[in-house]
């Protein structure tokens, strides 16, 4: 009778241990069954990517080896561009060209026209939001000939023609009498929006007391921008600092459109692009472009690095509310 | 400093966020502006504040014109029930930031921060910020805040909301005291009467963003002008019947089904005649009695001192406080005594008093 009722028992604890046993393997796998989708996303079209730009950058691959008569020439694409006459004046063109759009429009621009739309009527505010969205919807071809439209060779030309010419002002060749002007100016319509719409929605978010406060307190509204607002956004400036960085280190497109990187206004993206991928004498020099592409790739995880580490974004950001799986 | 509306309505499109409101505050008068939310009690203070600029009207502090005068000129503190505390600030900076906007010396910042920080008892709290404070003590430094800059004129925007019932008695008085010694004139607008009634020196009930009354809390408890006011001031509420006042060889009575109370006739004589009126009675004028109204008890709610007892008469229920050692039962049968003294009477139609103008 006994033995048969502990015979019952060790079935049962055996029972219940294989339960737990597959409780617990579940447990570890439904996680990962949830994050799959993003996990191969992410592996397919990002990590990969980079893992064979950096293995082509190793190569001398182009048109003229194709794909089979390639040969691995280690560091010779870096030695290159270190020694390259090129390097110096597009690294300085890249710095100059982040660092005045960012400033004066991704940043500088979207900040100001997300503080004047946010102080004046409501539905105001919102039309000249959207319109501003315009560039942005525009496909980068049409916007950019809109521009050259506008800054056409002179005689022609809206600014020759239409707003300087009455004015008296001899007609020039505008694009390439001013090509930064150009390039920044194009660049920073579309890149404003961006931040338009983060520091907007930041800005309306501040709780209304705090606004109310700052005025009682005896703040002007230039005041209460200064000592109440840009510290309330601080993390959307941080953030779009940051983002906004990133994405005009890699973009050429205008610039591509514009200038084709003529008048001195390549830069590092454009400069990958074209050896790689639109060479003037049909050789694709796949690999020297690729090392062009890991090292501005290099640049970009430097610059975050330092942003994050400079903004102390980690103590910007609190717990999560929601208990881990 | 007094203060003085005239007129003032506030209109957002064809919504009345304050309707033609007329009152006077007197210099170191703590005045509350009670009602329910939404009835134009914050816009009528954000208006004296000036951040809303009046659609008609006039605004006057002593004699002086603030329609156009921007807030940071009023010389006004302000406390708001979510603190408002600027979160990048530490509590002293906090604390002289209206100094810091009026440049004062850093001498006298420094002094009259300390004061007052003393004065609230939050001097070793200087160093700290906002989101490393408990709610009291946030609502401390908010207080201080509004009292560094030596304002003329102090506006509560319901800042004991937050804060747990206990914590909120103790700052009720410490508010209260401290208006009194500083005599500064107050405005604090609230939509708990306990606190309007505890607090202020008189009392502006508004509904619908019209003034309903403006008057001392006692007034306001014992001759509610309006049934909005009857209704809503005094806790447990004014119970509420609808009768019909009838004359009977000399005497007033009140009569409904199963229910016949007689009037005194000064209170008699305003209702008789004009058909059906609302008969309005405090739960603290109702007693159970040995003889009376008859009902029937339907709820006991035991409340520590008293037990409310919710007593039904035929179809109504009236609302009675009674001795907790008379051990009432649900079911039981009791009889009502009420005090006429104390009896409202008001008009179903235009919920005006009967009894006050």
């Amino acid at each position: 009778m006994s033995e048969s009722a502990s015979t019952a028992r060790a079935l049962e604890v055996g029972k219940m241990r294989r339960l737990q046993e597959k409780t617990s393997l579940r447990s570890l796998l439904s996680p990962l069954l949830f994050m799959a989708p993003a996990i191969v996303l992410v592996v397919v079209f990002f990590f990969i990517p980079v893992v064979i730009v950096l293995v082509i950058s190793l190569t001398d691959m182009s048109t003229a080896t194709g794909f089979n008569n390639w040969k691995w020439v280690q560091f010779d694409n870096y030695s290159r561009i270190a020694t390259h006459p090129n390097t110096l004046p597009v690294l300085r063109n890249t710095l100059m060209y982040v660092a005045l759009t960012l400033s004066l429009f991704n940043v500088g621009m979207a900040l100001v026209i997300a503080l004047l739309t946010t102080h004046i009527p409501r539905r105001s505010g919102f039309l000249f939001r959207a319109l501003w969205l315009l560039p942005r919807l525009t496909p980068s071809v049409v916007y950019i000939m809109m521009w050259k439209y506008v800054a056409a060779d002179a005689p022609y030309g809206i600014l020759n023609q239409h707003l300087l010419g009455p004015l008296g002002i001899p007609p020039t060749n505008w694009l390439p009498a001013q090509p930064w002007f150009f390039v920044i100016l194009t660049n920073g319509f579309i890149g404003a929006s961006f931040g338009m719409v983060i520091f907007t929605s930041a800005i309306e978010s501040i709780h209304r007391d705090y606004m109310v406060a700052a005025l009682v307190d005896g703040c002007s509204l230039w005041q209460r921008i200064r000592y109440v607002i840009l510290p309330l956004i601080r993390w959307p400036l941080l953030f779009v600092t940051t983002y906004q960085t990133l994405s005009l280190l890699t973009s050429f497109e205008q610039i591509l459109l514009l200038t084709e990187g003529q008048f001195g206004t390549e830069v590092w993206s454009l400069w990958a692009y074209q050896r790689a991928l639109s060479n003037y004498w049909g050789n694709f020099q796949w690999g020297f472009g690729a090392a062009l592409a890991a090292v501005l790739v290099l640049i970009g995880v430097v610059m975050a690095l330092v942003y994050m580490r400079y903004f102390q974004f980690n103590q910007l950001v609190h717990e999560p509310k929601i208990e881990a799986l | 400093m007094k203060v003085k509306l005239e007129n003032l309505t506030k209109r957002w499109g064809h919504v009345y966020a304050a309707h033609d409101i007329n009152l006077e505050i007197n210099d170191g008068e703590f005045v509350a502006f009670l009602g329910p939310s939404g009835c134009g009690k914050t816009t009528t203070l954000l208006l004296i504040a000036g951040i809303y600029k009046p659609t008609a009207g006039r605004i006057l502090f002593d004699e002086r014109v603030m329609n156009q005068v921007p807030p940071k000129n009023r010389n006004i503190g302000m406390v708001f029930q979510s603190y408002a505390l600027y979160p990048h600030m530490t509590v002293y900076e906090n604390l002289v930031f209206p100094m810091k906007l009026k440049r004062t010396p850093p001498a006298v910042m420094k002094e009259r921060a300390r004061r007052v920080a003393e004065m609230l008892g939050i001097g070793q709290l200087l160093d700290r910020r906002p989101g490393q404070l408990s709610g009291g003590q946030q609502q401390r430094v908010a207080l201080g805040r509004a009292l560094t800059k030596q304002p003329d004129l102090l506006l509560f925007d319901e800042p004991l909301s937050n804060l747990d019932a206990r914590l909120r008695l103790s700052m009720r008085a410490e508010i209260k005291r401290l208006q009194m010694d500083l005599g500064i004139t107050a405005i604090y607008v609230t939509h708990d009467q306990v606190e309007a009634m505890t607090m202020a020196d008189r009392v502006a009930v508004m509904k619908d963003g019209r003034l309903q009354a403006y008057c001392p809390p006692d007034e306001l408890y014992d001759r509610p002008r309006t049934l909005f006011i009857a209704g809503f001031v005094g806790n447990p509420p004014m119970n509420f019947l609808e009768v019909e006042v009838v004359q009977r060889d000399g005497v007033y009575h009140a009569l409904r089904a199963g229910f016949d109370l007689p009037l005194s006739a000064e209170r008699g004589k305003q209702a008789a005649g004009r058909g059906s009126v609302i008969l309005g009675v405090r739960p603290e004028d109702v007693m159970i009695a040995e003889e009376g109204i008859t009902g029937e008890v339907y709820v006991v709610e035991p409340l520590g001192r008293d037990d409310l007892i919710d007593v039904r008469i035929g179809d109504v229920h009236v609302h009675a406080l009674a001795d907790p050692n008379r051990r009432c039962r649900v079911g039981d049968r009791v009889h009502l005594r009420f005090n006429t003294q104390k009896i409202q009477l008001f008009d179903p139609k235009t919920e005006q008093s009967l009894l006050w103008t």
